[in-house]
């Protein structure tokens, strides 16, 4: 209990700060509303449904954004890694591609593949992409040469040089881009559900700027930031699971 | 010293080695690591390979673990077949993400031995290199002689047909490399293995071996061969016999 002390705490003074702020700033609530106020808005929100239902879409593109993402740059990091030729020919692409904002190519992305779910998860996967393939590349390539030495002296195959060494060895580095790409995932579905969507917390937050409800602005930027930590906590969790052995 | 019955060497060879040489490319054209190298090892001999540094003595050993091919000459073990190998390297090469356990059991996972028998026989290894009481210790939590005992647990539990040391106490302290050397032999003499040991130490070849190979600078030739009868097995004292004082001085001589 005593570690969550600081944080309670300075949640406490941050919502009491804004509180006061709210009260005797004269700032009207439909632009900056009262934590009180969005409190209401949140619980109306969750009773009518719409709260669980758009976050329930927004949290399937992220998973399903994340699975693809990390998937591609596993398997593209890995083969880049091995073959230096490989990383030669494909990694002009890769550097330009990160050049592009997602923003900018996210309206493309909605008009070729419709302002549904689609769209939205390969936004999300191409943000993804990235930070995982880089950490799995430096993962790669940071295994020392002296365990291949040993593998190889057992005439071990690759299936075994990989699941035993390349794997554990690699895993640090790699779990370090999945945890930046899970915080990203987050961006990429808001950024295609604000492009165009006809749910999702992007589309609500989108709904409530247009209505002046702004409360419901807020409640939808807190739940995507619970969202974020959310998924950061994972893998924190897997970090602690499996990393115990490095400190 | 009677009584200790070392078995009679047969004389046919079970490692060959003709003509090795071994030469990397670099800027000037290739560098002349190995040259020529030619020699027979018996069944269960001990051999060190005695050089200076630079003298290709590592990597006669990477050829002969397969791990990189000559540039011309070749080597064959026993009828042919492709021997197991055990290897123990410079530094303990642990994985640090294996217990003490998990890293003995490396080799028999590789071979797909049975959990059952691999467990048995790796504690069998973990009381024979007396590492009880640190099955489940990490890497980190491990002094460097206790790290080195893992890697040469590791090396033998597959019971190899060559084991192949490559300079394995170099990173420890006096003090732990000799205790190093009597425990060594006395697993040497437990197993009976056929042994190549590269070292730059007189004092560990003489104290290990039956037989010396002294390399010369690069490009590595064989300079001596020399074999001895020293009585098995051996005690820290023998180190200060007038014997093992004259085999050291004939070693220095022909180390340049």
């Amino acid at each position: 209990m005593k570690r969550f002390t600081p944080i309670i705490l300075s949640t406490l003074a941050f919502l009491l700060g804004w509180d006061l702020l709210t009260r005797y700033s004269g700032i009207p609530n439909f632009i900056l509303p009262s934590p009180l106020s969005v409190w209401t808005r949140f619980l109306k929100a969750m009773n009518d449904g719409s709260l669980p239902h758009h976050t329930a879409i927004t949290l399937t593109e992220i998973v399903l954004g994340l699975v693809v993402g990390v998937t591609f740059a596993t398997v593209v990091g890995y083969m880049l890694a091995k073959s230096r030729s490989l990383e030669k020919v494909l990694s002009p692409y890769l550097v330009a591609s990160q050049a592009i904002p997602v923003i900018a190519i996210a309206p493309l992305l909605v008009i070729w593949l419709g302002d549904g779910i689609l769209s939205k998860v390969v936004i999300c996967a191409l943000i993804v992409f990235f930070p995982v393939l880089v950490n799995t590349i430096v993962g790669i390539r940071a295994v020392p040469t002296a365990l291949y030495d040993l593998m190889n002296s057992l005439h071990a195959s690759r299936a075994q040089i990989l699941w035993k060494v390349e794997a554990p060895a690699s895993l640090p580095v790699f779990l370090g881009g999945l945890r930046i790409g899970a915080t990203l995932s987050v961006i990429g579905a808001i950024v295609g559900e604000l492009v165009d969507a006809e749910s999702g917390l992007g589309f609500l937050l989108q709904l409530g700027d247009f209505q002046y409800d702004t409360p419901m602005v807020f409640v939808a930027v807190f739940t995507l930031i619970a969202l974020a930590l959310m998924l950061y906590g994972i893998v924190r969790v897997l970090e602690n699971k499996f990393l115990k052995w490095q400190n | 010293m009677q009584g200790f019955a070392v078995p009679k060497m047969p004389h046919t060879p079970i490692l060959s080695i003709r003509n090795l040489s071994a030469v990397f490319q670099n800027e000037n054209g290739g560098l002349h690591a190995l040259e020529n190298i030619s020699f027979d090892v018996k069944p269960r001999e001990f051999v060190c390979v005695l050089g200076p540094s630079g003298s290709g003595k590592t990597t006669l050993l990477r050829i002969l673990a397969g791990l990189i091919p000559p540039t011309s000459g070749a080597f064959t073990f026993g009828q042919g077949e492709e021997p197991s190998i055990g290897m123990v390297f410079q530094q303990a090469t642990l994985m640090p993400w294996r217990t003490v356990t998990e890293n003995i059991k490396l080799p028999l996972e590789v071979k797909k031995i049975d959990e059952d028998s691999a467990r048995k026989k790796t504690n069998e290894m973990i009381e024979l290199v007396g590492l009880q009481g640190f099955e489940d210790s990490l890497p980190r939590d491990l002094s460097g002689g206790m790290a080195q005992r893992v890697a040469i647990a590791r090396a033998l539990i597959h019971d190899p047909d060559l084991l192949l040391l490559d300079e394995p106490f170099a990173s420890l302290d006096a003090m732990t490399r000799e205790r190093m050397w009597t425990e060594l032999s006395n697993l040497w003499q437990a197993r009976q293995k056929t042994v190549i040991m590269v070292t730059h130490s007189i004092n560990e070849s003489l104290f290990l071996a039956d037989r010396v190979l002294v390399l010369t600078q690069r490009p590595g030739k064989i300079k001596m061969d020399m074999e001895f009868d020293l009585p098995h097995p051996r005690k820290d004292e023998i180190r200060y016999t007038s014997q093992f004082g004259k085999l050291a001085k004939k070693l220095r001589g022909a180390i340049e």
